[in-house]
């Protein structure tokens, strides 16, 4: 027990030992000193200047962008289409590919520990650390522009994400459910349609619209690289600092993943 | 019928779970396998149909050698035992039907399976021994919607609708209470009798046991170190098979269970 | 035996029936309706792509090359310009998960319904509610507007986003947390602090060290993208990179995120196991 006997004799107690406290003391300053240093890097490349303009720029801004200008909602009709497209075609394309990935890397269905497992464990990793707008503007400069380049870069990102949260469910099912239909005599696959699938089918739905929910957000912003959807009209009308039009777009984007999160929501408390 | 000649199984962590078990089992009979948990009970049935790889020696079904088939030889003879498991291990999300229905898999191809199309006298035996076990209105009902003895009842009909010559019984009634658990053994053993079917039944409980089969083997450590009548288990062997304690009351208690049930 | 009883089913009436599977969805209407509206969806959506196949397929050789730019990435001919982009890249993460955290807690507090009172608690809510729904490119976009170019934009637009994250997942393991051990502490007499501190955060500290971590790899992850709309960090580089079709830059600079995140999943898998 963390306690020492002082100079009279008597024990006091402490929470941590000494080397303990120490130690603890050190991890905080050195904290502090990464902290404080790391902020002065920020402050040397900030301009204060601005920022203590800050407040009537973003005044400024907001004055020029209120009200929002409503009759440019008949022109954003076929980007908001597109960027429900765009996600929703995105994730379907990346769960299938998902699917077989998530096999490959679950210890209990992988093919080969070998070869398959780290194989598979690397797409993910590599597909889900790269951010979607980055595997956007790599498309962008490979097929070109377009809604083609946002909807595989969604569905690239999307894989990773997936496949990882459905091969954690793979590896949690029940082992004994799935003995008991390889003892009846059956096949591999018909111990997966029988033993496995419906075990993971819960987990399965509620990653599709979570990915889902997270797709209309990102594919929102997709348009910013020149991959299609509502982001390609932000992006124009920032270039021409059409703030009417931008306060406009904004909240469309906000009605969107508003709209997206509580259809996912209800979605998810159906399966479940 | 089942033949097991020095069957062993070590497993990776150097556990010898089995060592040299010789046990053959005629047509019809059905034997209690008992012993304490960690002998090696659940380990030997596995072995015989292969969940668990045995390590040396041989289980012979009816004059083929289970233990050096092939995977298409191994599901074929799986077909041929009936498995019953302790959690009884229906697929949960599955409908009852479904979870007897997945009986017949080694019989029909995949995508018959796939789509359900099960032949029609699959389908009308799986509503009979439904029926017999007296589940007819639970047919489109998950499994998991089932109390314990319910779902126990639809093991019981998966591992029967495969037609078996064997069953492998693993700790029936472990997860049930004690007068469901009677009605379980009892109707795995009718059901026994009336198909004359072999089968092992895994079973800790002594009493219970004693109540059923005509035949006890005891495991210890993965020896079998009995193999006799029920009658025959003296407080000595019990002794033997799990340790020191005051038999003489547990084998008093199976005398007053039995009256009573006669009555 | 009790199981003989038939309840309503005459096995006779189900012999020579077929059997199918009951459908997911009992009301056929609804069912009829779910599949034809995602069939009609779906040749929607398709028709109204837009595919320029020539151009994909003479993209085909510029992927090819990136590809191949894996094998042999270059980390030598931007190399300063990578170090600069990926220090920034870190400062943000770093001092941007620290204020969000600091930020977060007070306002996880307040937005568990179970310990702040209403008005905070809305308060609170609007605040996560906020910070959610808003992309950070699209923050970070205001904020360069607002407080011009560099790392400063992006270290808000990162605080900011990790407020609603960390606040949200927190105040509902709060909102979790084991009544009767808060309880406890509350009647020993302790006042609202000494409450938090002895009663509520012992409950909490594992899951916030967690999140921690787990933000610490989502703001560095973000911080990759906040340069593309002049925010600072490795964006920057990486996007003139891809403008000139320098795939070896690319690569390595993709490379190094990768690993990066690799290392920080490999961490927070340590630092979690640890404090369980």
């Amino acid at each position: 027990m963390p306690s020492k006997i002082n100079s009279s004799g008597q024990k006091v107690w402490q929470v941590r030992d000494r080397n303990g406290q120490l130690l603890n003391w050190a991890l905080w300053m050195g904290a502090a000193i990464i902290f404080y240093i790391s902020w002065m890097k920020i402050s040397d490349q900030t301009t204060w200047f601005f920022v203590y303009d800050a407040p009537r720029i973003a005044a400024d801004i907001g004055g020029r962008a209120l009200p929002p200008k409503w009759e440019y909602i008949t022109k954003l009709g076929k980007p908001i289409w597109d960027t429900l497209n765009i996600a929703t075609l995105g994730t379907m394309f990346a769960l299938i590919m998902a699917v077989p990935i998530a096999f490959m890397a679950a210890q209990n269905t992988t093919p080969s520990k070998l070869f398959a497992r780290p194989l598979a464990l690397l797409i993910i990793v590599s597909t889900r650390s790269v951010n979607s707008l980055i595997w956007a503007l790599l498309l962008v400069s490979i097929v070109g522009p377009g809604v083609f380049a946002g909807l595989i870069a969604i569905s690239i990102r999307s894989i990773g994400f997936c496949a990882k949260l459905l091969y954690e469910a793979i590896e949690e099912i029940d082992e004994t459910q799935v003995e008991a239909i390889r003892a009846t005599g059956g096949s591999g696959w018909q111990v997966m349609v029988y033993g496995i699938v419906p075990q993971i089918l819960p987990a399965f739905a509620g990653i599709a619209v979570f990915r889902w929910d997270i797709n209309i957000r990102e594919s929102t912003v997709l348009g910013l690289v020149g991959a299609g959807g509502i982001g390609l009209q932000l992006q124009s009308s920032l270039n021409i600092l059409a703030w009417p039009q931008v306060s406009l777009i904004l909240a469309v984007i906000l009605v969107a993943v508003v709209i997206g999160e509580f259809v996912s929501a209800k979605v998810r408390g159906a399966i479940i | 019928m089942l033949k097991l000649d020095k069957l062993t199984k070590i497993y990776k962590t150097g556990d010898k779970a089995l060592s040299e078990v010789d046990l053959e089992v005629p047509k019809g009979q059905v034997i209690a396998l008992i012993g304490p948990s960690g002998a090696g009970k659940s380990t030997l049935i596995r072995c015989i149909n292969r969940l668990v790889e045995p390590t040396s020696g041989s289980a012979t079904l009816d004059g083929i050698n289970i233990t050096t088939l092939n995977s298409g030889g191994l599901r074929r003879e799986r077909r041929r035992m009936g498995m019953i498991f302790q959690e009884y291990a229906l697929v949960e999300r599955l409908t009852v039907m479904e979870n007897i229905l997945s009986g017949r898999l080694g019989y029909v191809g995949f995508w018959r399976s796939f789509l359900r199309k099960f032949p029609q006298s699959d389908v009308d035996e799986a509503y009979r021994l439904l029926d017999r076990v007296g589940l007819a209105h639970m047919a489109d009902k998950r499994a998991d919607e089932l109390s314990g003895g319910q779902r126990q009842r639809v093991g019981i009909c998966r591992a029967l609708i495969q037609d078996p010559a064997l069953l492998l019984v693993d700790e029936p009634t472990a997860s049930l209470d004690p007068k469901t658990s009677r009605e379980i053994m009892r109707l795995i053993v009718e059901m026994c009798r009336e198909r004359d079917l072999a089968a092992i039944i895994n079973i800790h409980d002594v009493n219970l046991a004693k109540m059923f089969v005509q035949r006890v083997v005891g495991l210890e450590m993965g020896h079998m170190i009995f193999d006799g009548a029920p009658e025959e288990l003296s407080p000595d062997v019990l002794t033997r098979i799990y340790g020191e304690e005051d038999w003489e009351a547990t084998i008093e208690t199976v005398d007053d269970d039995d009256e009573e049930d006669g009555s | 035996m009790s199981g003989s009883v038939d309840i309503g089913v005459k096995l006779s009436s189900r012999l020579g029936k077929p059997w199918r599977k009951p459908p997911f969805i009992n009301s056929a209407p609804l069912r009829w309706t779910l599949l034809i509206g995602t069939v009609v969806y779906l040749i929607l959506a398709f028709s109204s792509f837009e595919v320029n196949w020539s151009r994909v397929y003479a993209g085909l050789e510029r992927g090819w090359r990136f590809i191949v730019a894996f094998s042999q990435p270059d980390f030598t001919s931007r190399s300063s310009d990578i170090i600069e982009g990926m220090t920034e890249s870190v400062i943000m993460t770093v001092t941007s998960t620290v204020v969000g955290i600091a930020i977060s807690i007070p306002i996880a507090l307040g937005a568990a319904s179970n310990i702040a009172p209403m008005p905070i608690y809305l308060a609170c809510r609007f605040i996560i509610s906020i910070s959610r729904a808003l992309n950070e490119i699209i923050v970070a976009i205001l904020f360069v507007a607002i407080f011009g170019f560099g790392p400063l934009a992006g270290f808000l637009t990162l605080s900011f986003a990790t407020i609603g994250f960390l606040a949200k997942l927190l105040a509902e393991d709060i909102e979790d947390m084991n009544k009767v051990q808060a309880e406890a502490v509350k009647s020993t007499g302790a006042s609202w602090l000494q409450w938090v501190n002895f009663g509520v955060q012992p409950q909490i500290m594992p899951r916030l060290i967690g999140l921690s971590i787990y933000r610490l790899d989502i703001n560095f992850r973000e911080s990759a993208v906040l340069g593309l709309v002049g925010a600072g960090g490795i964006g920057a580089t990486l996007n003139t990179a891809f403008d000139r079709y320098e795939f070896g830059t690319v690569a390595a600079i993709l490379i190094i995120i990768i690993v990066v995140v690799m290392a920080l999943e490999y961490l927070s898998g340590i630092i979690r196991a640890r404090v369980k």
